[in-house]
This record gives C-alpha cells, sequence and structure tokens, in this order.
C-alpha cells in the first residue's frame, strides 16, 4: 500500500493547494465576509449587539496554533496567500498522516485482492 | 458551517459527542471488515481533498462566504463508512490546528458534515443510480486495463450531483438548527441567550437560502467534476 500508486489524485490535490488562495482572494474582491455563524465574540456584540456570558467563556477554550489559517504578522495580501498555502500543505500533511496511521491500524491485514 | 466553540450550550455539544462517539465505533468496525490496506492511501487522499476543497471559500457577493465538503463524493469513492472517517479526520485537525470549527463543537460538526451529509448524500446517491460501483484496489490494475469498462453512467454522475446537493443542504439544516435552538434551551435572567444568540426564525432562512442556491449547487457541480476527472485519470477506482 503505497501512497504513490494515486499519482493523479495527489497531482490534483497539489494543485488545489497551490490554488486555495482563490478561496480568499475571491472573497476579498467580491467584499463577502467570512461563513454565516463563525464569528468571533467582537463580531457577534457587532451583530447581535451583546457577547453572550456562555459564548464568551467557550471561544477562548481553545488556542489554535495557526489559526485561520493564518500565520501571525502574514495576515495580509501575498504574505497571507503563501500562509494559506503552506496551512494547506501542512493540514493535508496531517490529515493524511492520521488516516494512514487509522487506516493500517483498521483495514484488512491480508486485504490486497 | 463549522461551528466555533460558544454557540452551542452544553446540552447540544454534549448530545452531539454523545451520538458521534458510538458513529466512529461503528465506522471503525465497518472499516475494519470492509476496508483493504490497498485501499488506505485512497482514505488519506480523500480526506485531504476533503481539507483542502475547503479551504476554497465560496463569497457570497457583499454577505457571507461557504465551500463545499466533498462528502458525497468521498462516500462514492471509498464507501460511506471510510467517509465518515476520512470527514472526521479532517474536521478534528481543522479545529485542532486551525480553530476552524470549536473543540466543544466536534461532535456536532462530525455529526452534521461528517455522518448526516455523507449518510444522506451516499443515500440519494445510491437510490438514483440504482446500482454502485466500487473501488477497486490497484492490484487488478494491470491484469484489468484492458478489459475494464468503466460504469460511471450518466444515471451515476446525476445521482451523485443530486446526492451532493442534498448532503450539504441536510449538514446545512443540522447546522442551522443546533444553533438555533440555543436561545430556548439556554437563557440567562435578562431573556438574553448565553450561546448562539439567533433563533431558528434567523438561523433556518440565513444558512439553508446560501446553501440551497449556491453552496449546494457548488457541491454538485465539483462532485461530478471529480467523478469526471477519475474516469479519466484512474478509471480503475471506478468500476461495475
Amino acid at each position: 500500500m503505497k501512497i504513490s500508486n494515486y499519482k493523479k489524485l495527489r497531482i490534483g490535490i497539489a494543485i488545489l493547494i497551490i490554488l486555495s488562495p482563490v478561496g480568499l482572494i475571491l472573497p476579498e474582491l467580491l467584499k463577502a465576509g467570512g461563513a454565516w455563524g463563525e464569528w468571533g465574540a467582537d463580531e457577534i456584540e457587532k451583530i447581535a449587539g451583546y457577547v453572550p456570558h456562555g459564548l464568551k467563556k467557550l471561544s477562548e477554550l481553545w488556542k489554535a496554533p495557526i489559526p485561520d489559517y493564518a500565520f501571525s504578522g502574514w495576515d495580509k495580501g501575498l504574505k497571507s496567500y503563501m500562509g494559506y498555502i503552506f496551512s494547506g500543505i501542512i493540514g493535508a500533511a496531517l490529515v493524511i498522516g492520521v488516516s494512514m496511521l487509522i487506516g493500517k491500524i483498521f483495514a484488512r491485514k491480508n486485504g490486497n485482492s | 458551517m463549522h461551528i466555533p466553540d460558544g454557540y452551542l450550550g452544553p446540552i447540544t455539544y454534549g448530545s452531539l459527542w454523545a451520538a458521534v462517539i458510538p458513529i466512529w465505533i461503528y465506522a471503525s468496525k465497518k472499516i475494519k471488515k470492509i476496508l483493504k490496506a490497498s485501499q488506505v492511501p485512497l482514505l488519506a487522499l480523500s480526506a485531504a481533498f476533503s481539507f483542502v476543497i475547503m479551504m476554497f471559500n465560496v463569497p457570497l457577493p457583499g454577505g457571507t462566504t461557504g465551500h463545499a465538503t466533498g462528502a458525497t463524493l468521498i462516500a462514492i469513492l471509498i464507501g460511506p463508512w471510510p467517509a465518515v472517517i476520512a470527514l472526521s479526520i479532517t474536521l478534528i485537525v481543522q479545529a485542532l490546528i486551525f480553530g476552524d470549527g470549536g473543540i466543544t463543537a466536534i461532535g456536532a460538526n462530525c455529526f452534521n458534515m461528517g455522518f448526516g451529509g455523507v449518510l444522506v448524500g451516499y443515500g440519494i446517491y445510491k437510490l438514483i443510480s440504482g446500482s454502485k460501483f466500487k473501488v477497486q484496489s490497484l492490484k487488478f490494475k494491470n491484469s484489468d486495463t484492458e478489459t475494464h469498462r468503466s460504469s460511471l453512467s450518466t444515471r451515476h454522475l446525476i445521482g451523485a450531483g443530486i446526492g451532493a446537493y442534498a448532503g450539504i443542504n441536510l449538514a446545512a439544516f443540522l447546522t442551522a438548527v443546533e444553533l438555533g435552538i440555543q436561545p430556548l434551551l439556554h437563557s440567562g435572567t435578562d431573556g438574553r441567550s448565553l450561546y448562539s444568540p439567533f433563533p431558528l426564525s434567523i438561523t433556518i432562512p440565513a444558512i439553508m437560502l446560501e446553501h440551497i442556491f449556491l453552496f449546494g449547487i457548488v457541491e454538485a457541480v465539483l462532485t461530478v467534476s471529480v467523478l469526471l476527472y477519475i474516469k479519466k485519470s484512474h478509471p480503475e477506482l471506478i468500476r461495475g
């Protein structure tokens, strides 16, 4: 079981990662914000007029190492696009690593046929 | 559709954690039975595909953004239960590393996108296509390539497109309901919600309209396009 078997699929995913800044650029061009219902506490205050107590508390529970697929200081323009691509590489690599591990644990051992 | 920490109160996120854990256990058992070792890379690539495709934020001009998930597509390629695992791995990495979706809401997000979206999308696909094509391990590639005839018919493609559209809309609907019941479940003495502040009458139209008219269509087009790409690039993966 080698991941190299699915060459064209890997190339397809690599191309998607390189193109991923489109997912930042298009919303910027068309003046679209984030997803509905995924606002931070400060944004929710603007929309609802208050910050719900429980929401504020829980929202501070976890500090993600690469929040919003952006590296600190790399939050605008070309740097944000580079950061987005790096995030894509890191994320895809992690997801592949974890999947291979779980797959190895669970998949049929002698199941090549 | 990635619910952040704080939007769901403990009753909701707790229930959805409780719902998703047996789903994971069942899916793992299914994987043990049906997934061949040679298909593991395809599971991994599927999860990576889902991760990357969710980075393509599709803008609603002047409004919000959304994205496809690839849930139905992955279920068609590797089977629904392996797809549940693939989507869940993606959603957990997104939450832990990128803060996309909350930690407390992992149960909810995996239930909505990784389970609801996958099973409904795949179920409708099967219903419409009538039969299913199988993912085949590459061991057969050399011996079978010449005789191989792809069974990816127009009917399969229509089923895949409609299934994908329905799947993402169901996931969106589950999300809207979970968010919308928060003011009912948890309100302070001042009548204000402790968690997500919007009632069902706001969350359902807000989330559903954008998925019915835009993101659902994006998901359907993506699903059909990738199936056509795979038919061309890796026809051995699609067999009758």
